[in-house]
């Protein structure tokens, strides 16, 4: 059972199915169904993703540059981006980008080393989506959407910082 | 000084609260110990040797008494009645149970304080000159720009978890008091001849494995821009900055991989996009913070009163700590004071209840109820009446805060060392003292005139060991500790790295190196030149041929 967060919910069901490579970098994509791809087989083989049954979504890792997705955007319905520890942060540049600079306005899940402690702050980067860590409290992580009331910066969700809408 | 308003007051609880519940998931086998530890460190809090150690933040080094006399109480109530001042103007405990930090962490909430992102992979307190606002050098004053800073900076939802940690200073002032040369961020205002304040921005200074100066990549920011061209560098640094090697993925070791040319570029190329977006600062929002730091009701007083000067010309001690540890001020009859925090056989830095208590009652009773922490690890009055002075020094005396060293080589820059911390090579407390103990004839030292020394137990430069005038490092040798010895250093205009003089030696002969390294000073300075010039002029041969002399 995986257990997602969309927009403040918890899932019932998914139909995504994450496609991550094998050990040796093989990847095996499911015939049907809806399937998230990583960037690099997107990337290489548009015409296979056209004419597959079943949705195809994009997820990219942590070093993958999300300009290169930029052209596809308004074909995708999901992107994912990949925390594969949640210690490294470059995933929350690279949601404000696929939001604030390229426009993209489906679903965007974080994937990986994701529980709850990370969230108000994926929210506000442009996450809408959360596939919470086997193992890791799904109630939990939905009070935490809430841990802060507010906020200093100018985000995704409050484009305008804190000093432009209370102070001055 | 900046106060909370009803949105930083509950920001604040929010993250007290949230903290209280990592805590407890950690306590209750929840969290891992891999999982807690970024957690925790964002929050202040490491686990040493002994004991846990929580760094408070104090923001760009200011305080008012009652903010103080509260870090007293935790001192009292939570730790072994005393508290560490930092050479990023922060405070430590040294002695908290892990139990007890949410409740800490409350009572600091209480009086506007507290420990976000005073350590981990994220932007640290921003610090600035202990005498910002009143020191009579000053171009403008940096605090109102600290201040956007710090809530820009505090959980920033984007940058909080970086390849490294990543340290911010601003200057204000024509002489640079906050090393701004090696912090990853250094930020000088300026003002143009037509009247505009902006910015230089000095990026990828730092001390650690790898000492670096840091780089100018822009003369002129204007104001306005100060938050989104911070956004830019920080997002650049966050995407691109090494992950796979922690002693590669400071900022500095970017700009270096890429060139100052290219990083500047690319941030530029970032920039273009946040530019004059919503975190563009108007007039009007730098006056709202600027109006915290407005000036307190000072006193129309005469320069040098009678009965001050009268005390100076009596009492040779007292003129002695006026010399040394009072600083002129931008209005005529006030000067500030330092108050040090480097006694002999005290470690660098240390307070106890009592003092911070006495430090707070002194800030009410002489001036307007603020402290500042300088980065050297001393507390700093701002604002005293001088004819006021002399009480204040005698008091000052009684409490052991009067030793009159500051700016001279027993004013040590020291970090906690092989005593408390678990990264370290060798103790550095010891060493500190044992060179106090050689050197505390005062007529010596102020023949010595102005150094600095500065101490750190291991590579990771804590005490700022590389821009000291006389830099110390612990060594390990074979499970021995030893002390590398470096000169030439310096903090401020014109920084400089120091050099390793040679082989490093064992603790007992440091006070020796010591002696010998100022003799060569005493036998060739020129009249009016400081230490630093000599070591400037002659290099540092003269000074290793003495040094590693064999004897006859
Ligand atoms: C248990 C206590 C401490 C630990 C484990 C610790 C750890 C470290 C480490 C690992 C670095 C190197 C970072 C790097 O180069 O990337 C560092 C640097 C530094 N630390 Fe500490 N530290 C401790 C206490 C202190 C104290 C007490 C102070 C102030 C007195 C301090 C101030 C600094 C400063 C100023 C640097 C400068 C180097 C730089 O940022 O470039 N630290 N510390
Ligand atoms: S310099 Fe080394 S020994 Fe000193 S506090 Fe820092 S990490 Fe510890």
């Amino acid at each position: 059972m995986q257990n997602i967060i969309k927009d403040g919910a918890v899932l019932a069901a998914d139909a995504w199915q994450l496609v991550r490579p094998d050990a040796e970098g093989q990847l095996s994509v499911p015939d049907a169904g809806d399937v998230i791809v990583p960037l690099s087989a997107w990337l290489a083989e548009p015409e296979r993703w056209a004419s597959r049954d079943g949705r195809v979504a994009v997820w990219l890792a942590s070093g993958d540059e999300p300009a290169e997705l930029a052209a596809s955007l308004g074909k995708l319905e999901l992107v994912a981006v990949d925390f594969h520890a949640f210690t490294d942060g470059r995933g929350y540049s690279i949601g404000r980008l696929l939001r604030e600079r390229y426009g993209f306005a489906g679903e965007l899940r974080a994937i990986g080393d994701v529980w709850e402690d990370h969230l108000h702050y994926l929210w506000q980067v442009g996450f809408n989506a959360f596939e919470i860590k086997d193992g890791k409290a799904v109630e939990g992580a939905l009070a935490a959407l809430g841990s802060f009331t507010d906020r200093y910066q100018a985000t995704y969700r409050e484009p305008q910082p804190l000093f432009r809408r209370h102070r001055s | 000084m900046y106060r909370y308003d009803e949105i930083d007051a509950r920001i604040v609880r929010e993250r007290v609260e949230q903290f209280r519940d990592q805590t407890r998931r950690f306590l209750a086998g929840e969290l891992s110990e891999d999982e807690f530890r970024p957690l925790r460190l964002m929050n202040g809090l490491y686990i040493q040797r002994l004991a846990p150690m929580l760094r408070v933040a104090v923001p760009y080094g200011h305080l008012s008494s009652r903010q103080l006399r509260k870090l007293a109480e935790i001192a009292r109530k939570y730790d072994k009645g005393y508290g560490h001042f930092t050479t990023r103007q922060n405070l430590q405990y040294n002695w908290p149970a892990l139990e007890d930090v949410p409740e800490i962490l409350s009572e600091l909430a209480e009086v506007e304080m507290h420990a976000i992102q005073t350590s981990g992979n994220c932007v640290r307190n921003t610090t600035t000159d202990a005498f910002a606002g009143v020191a009579a050098d000053e171009i403008i004053d940096p605090r109102p720009y600290c201040e956007i800073i710090r809530q820009w900076s505090t959980l920033h939802p984007e940058f909080a978890f970086l390849p490294r940690k990543f340290k911010i200073a601003v200057s204000g002032s024509e002489q640079d008091r906050a090393a701004t040369w090696v912090h990853d961020i250094g930020l000088h205002v300026v003002k143009t001849d037509a009247g505009e304040v902006g910015f230089k921005v000095i990026v990828g200074g730092g001390l650690g494995r790898t000492p670096m100066i840091g780089e100018v990549i822009r003369d002129f920011l204007p104001t306005a821009h100060l938050l989104t061209y911070l956004d830019a560098v920080l997002r650049v640094y966050n995407r691109y900055g090494r992950r796979d090697n922690k002693y590669k993925a400071r900022i500095k070791i970017l700009v270096k991989a890429m060139t100052r040319e290219a990083f500047a570029a690319k941030v530029e190329e970032e920039w273009i996009h946040l530019k004059d977006g919503p975190a563009t600062l108007r007039a009007a929002d730098v006056e709202h913070y600027a109006s915290f730091f407005t000036d307190p009701a000072y006193e129309t007083l005469e320069a040098n009163p009678a009965e001050f000067t009268a005390k100076l010309a009596e009492d040779k001690a007292f003129a002695r700590w006026v010399e040394r540890n009072t600083r002129g001020h931008k209005q005529a009859g006030y000067r500030s004071v330092v108050l040090s925090l480097k006694k002999t056989g005290v470690p660098p830095g240390d307070a106890t209840d009592a003092q911070m208590d006495a430090v707070a009652d002194w800030a009410d009773q002489f001036g307007f109820g603020e402290i500042r922490v300088s980065h050297e690890q001393n507390l700093v009055l701002p604002d005293v009446r001088e004819r006021d002075l002399f009480d204040l020094w005698q008091l000052a005396k009684a409490a052991g805060f009067a030793t009159p060293n500051v700016g001279l080589l027993t004013d040590i820059i020291c970090c906690p060392g092989g005593d408390f911390c678990s990264l370290a090579n060798a103790k550095s407390i010891p060493v500190a003292e044992a060179i106090q103990q050689r050197f505390d004839d005062f007529d010596y030292l102020h023949d010595i005139g102005d150094i600095e020394l500065n101490m750190s137990g291991c590579m990771n430069a804590c005490g700022h060991h590389h821009i000291g005038h006389i830099g110390i490092l612990g060594v390990d040798k074979s499970g021995e500790e030893w002390y590398q010895v470096t000169l030439g250093g310096s903090q401020g205009s014109g920084a400089s790295i120091g050099k390793v003089i040679g082989p490093s030696f064992a603790r007992a002969q440091m006070p020796d190196v010591i002696e010998k390294i100022l003799s060569v000073y005493v036998d060739t300075r020129t009249e009016e030149e400081r230490f630093l010039d000599t070591v400037r002029r002659i290099g540092i041969i003269p000074f290793k041929e003495r040094v590693y002399a064999k004897h006859n």
